[in-house]
């Protein structure tokens, strides 16, 4: 069996909204493998976000464990997270989230100012992360002179330029036109194959799950047992 | 710590409406705290450098001023030939019996008059204002009713011209020169003879002071203790240049004034600064919680953001220096408490001064910046990220 990235071990996630709690993930288990392209699918509110997010760390589980790496998140402070996930964890969101004031190439080169990269080998690396989704000649371009496509594009670049060992996508198409989802869709099937990177994609899209080499579902916080779906999938 | 300050720069421009009405409070602020200090630091200067370090001031025991001295021959002739005080070229002791009155000139500004200092003095007073120059005409002769006129009462009175006469009771006196004094006191005042001034005064055994020029420091201080403690004189001595430096307390009124307004306004200019940083976290929120996500840290956002403030702040610190600039050498007039009459200066607004205002937006912007940066960094990711 190949190494495993992500293991989850009975984790949930409660949030207590003035009366009721809702229980956005309910006693998740789950192992990711080295390699493997992973689409979380299920219907709205079933807490695929959510289980995306405690892996990336942005949020901390009511209880259970998640560990990349063998590392357990848990046990990292503040700081410590912050490191991990600039080294380990490039994020793609549905909305793209660049930054409007930075050009592409900026916006790209900005996690490596975390880095011990100088700012020659930051611009080389962000150029050729750019290159690689097929930017190359738009380095200059604000997020606002690019299409949602390109932008999205851009985010991807974003999101490997730390050679990340995990790319995360939540809804990476939901905001895009058919032609520009399959770009981005084809984009991250090459991250997997030919860069041998773990991907984890939330979609509602069942066209764009089958560019993953697995599928699992989600409903009401459950995340059901591989083979599995819900009734109305 | 890591975000570059270009991602600042850029939104400060995209925001200009905001960032430059911010600043302009900011700017308005430092411009009238250092109005303020250039007014101050032009009045020190036009005074604190009157005369040579070793020269003293002797005037009746108990008097606050030259113009409430008062000094009779008599007494001049004990104290001029005291040991200790630096001789003339032409072998002359160094002192010089003075009388010191107040006439009042108009101007375009004050219709009602301006009290201002007239000095009666001999040659010997003359010789021993070294730094006073003729630039305009020539010195008054003895015995006539001649005056020269200061340049910052030549610029200020029309009515103290070169040529123009002066009606001062008695009879007319005729501005014969202009003279530059420095940065000293001489500036603001009109020199004229000092026999004649004191026969239309009336004043021949009461006249005001005397100035005298020690040889050395410690002739100084032996002149000073040998006056006072002279029973027989019942005078005081005391350096002439912490005579004029004591008289820079005229600025304090408007010192204190113009501080207050400026704490004032430096309250609001924070204020303002915090309202305009609070909105930028505020629109910026998800791109903090995108910040995060790429690893940047806590005290990462609220570097970037407190810089981001302290950018603004140094905008409006620099805006506010430029105001004022066009103010420096700018002459005006200050009423004094100690001679009862006008001392003319310059604003004087030095590098240190435009320091101070710099520093003084910086602490406006850190005041400002702070709660709204503190907020920014302590954002719940997932929070920030959906303030969409
Ligand atoms: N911050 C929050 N506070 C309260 N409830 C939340 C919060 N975030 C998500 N939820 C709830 O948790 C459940 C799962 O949400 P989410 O993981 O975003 O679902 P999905 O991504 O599958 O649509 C939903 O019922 C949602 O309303
Ligand atoms: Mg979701």
């Amino acid at each position: 069996m190949s190494n495993v990235v992500i293991q989850a071990n009975n984790l949930t996630k409660e949030y207590v909204r003035a009366e009721f709690r809702v229980t956005a993930l309910d006693d998740a288990n789950l192992e990711v493998h080295q390699g493997e392209f992973i689409a979380l699918m299920g219907p709205s509110g079933s807490g695929k976000s959510t289980l995306l997010h405690l892996m990336a760390a942005m949020d901390r589980p009511s209880s259970g464990n998640i560990s990349v790496f063998g590392q357990n998140l848990q046990a990292l402070s503040d700081a410590e997270i912050a490191r991990w996930r600039n080294t380990h964890i490039g994020f793609v969101f549905q909305s793209f989230n660049l930054i409007p004031v930075l050009t592409a190439m900026e916006n790209v080169e900005l996690p490596l100012k975390l880095t011990k990269l100088n700012k020659t080998q930051r611009r080389e690396q962000a150029k050729r992360a750019l290159e690689l989704v097929g930017l190359g000649d738009r380095l200059g371009h604000t997020p606002r002179q690019l299409s949602g496509g390109q932008e999205q594009r851009v985010a991807i670049a974003r999101a490997i330029v730390t050679d990340p060992d995990v790319i995360l996508a939540d809804e990476p198409t939901g905001n895009l036109d058919a032609a520009s989802a399959r770009d981005v869709l084809t984009l991250l099937g090459r991250l997997n194959k030919e860069f041998n990177k773990t991907l984890i994609m939330v979609t509602h899209d069942p066209g764009a799950a089958k560019t993953a080499s697995k599928i699992r579902y989600l409903e009401k916080g459950k995340l059901l047992p591989e083979g599995q779906k819900p009734a109305e999938y | 710590m890591k975000i570059p300050i270009s991602y600042n720069i850029r939104n400060l421009i995209a925001r200009r409406t905001t960032t430059i009405m911010t600043a302009l409070g900011i700017a308005l602020t430092v411009a009238v705290l250092l109005s303020v200090f250039a007014l101050v630091e032009g009045l020190r200067s036009s005074l604190a450098s009157t005369g040579d370090p070793l020269n003293l001031l002797v005037t009746r025991k108990g008097a606050t001023a030259e113009l409430n001295s008062s000094m009779t021959p008599e007494q001049f002739q004990v104290i001029k030939v005291k040991p200790g005080i630096a001789k003339l070229p032409n072998g002359e002791p160094m002192a010089s019996l003075e009388l010191v009155t107040v006439i009042v000139l108009e101007s375009p500004d004050n219709p009602a008059g301006i009290n201002i200092s007239m000095r009666g003095l001999n040659a010997a007073g003359i010789a021993m204002r070294e730094s006073v120059k003729i630039t305009e005409g020539r010195w008054f002769q003895s015995g006539k009713r001649e005056i020269v006129v200061g340049k910052g009462v030549a610029k200020r009175y029309p009515t103290a011209r070169l040529g123009s006469k002066i009606d001062l009771g008695r009879g007319q006196w005729e501005v014969v020169g202009v003279m530059d004094g420095g940065r000293s006191a001489a500036n603001s005042e009109i020199f004229c003879d000092l026999a004649q001034l004191a026969v239309d005064q009336n004043r021949e055994a009461g006249l005001s002071s005397v100035l005298l020029r020690a040889t050395d420091e410690v002739a100084k201080q032996a002149l000073i203790n040998d006056l006072t403690s002279e029973r027989r004189l019942n005078v005081d001595a005391i350096s002439e240049r912490a005579y004029y430096e004591s008289q820079t307390g005229a600025a304090a009124p408007i010192q204190f004034l113009g501080i207050f307004v400026a704490i004032i306004m430096s309250i609001g200019s924070s204020f303002a600064a915090m309202n305009t940083m609070y909105a930028a976290v505020a629109r910026r929120a998800p791109e903090i919680g995108t910040l995060r996500v790429l690893g940047f840290s806590k005290p990462g956002i609220l570097v970037s953001f407190m810089l981001e403030s302290i950018l603004l702040s140094l905008l409006g610190g620099i805006v506010g220096c430029l105001l004022v600039l066009p103010l420096n050498d700018f002459t005006t007039g200050i009423g004094s408490f100690t001679t009862f009459s006008e001392i003319t200066f310059d604003f004087r607004i030095t590098p240190e001064i435009m320091l101070s205002g710099i520093i003084f937006a910086l602490v406006m912007g850190v005041i400002g910046g702070f709660f709204p940066a503190f907020s920014a960094a302590r954002k719940q990711i997932l929070t920030a990220l959906k303030q969409n």
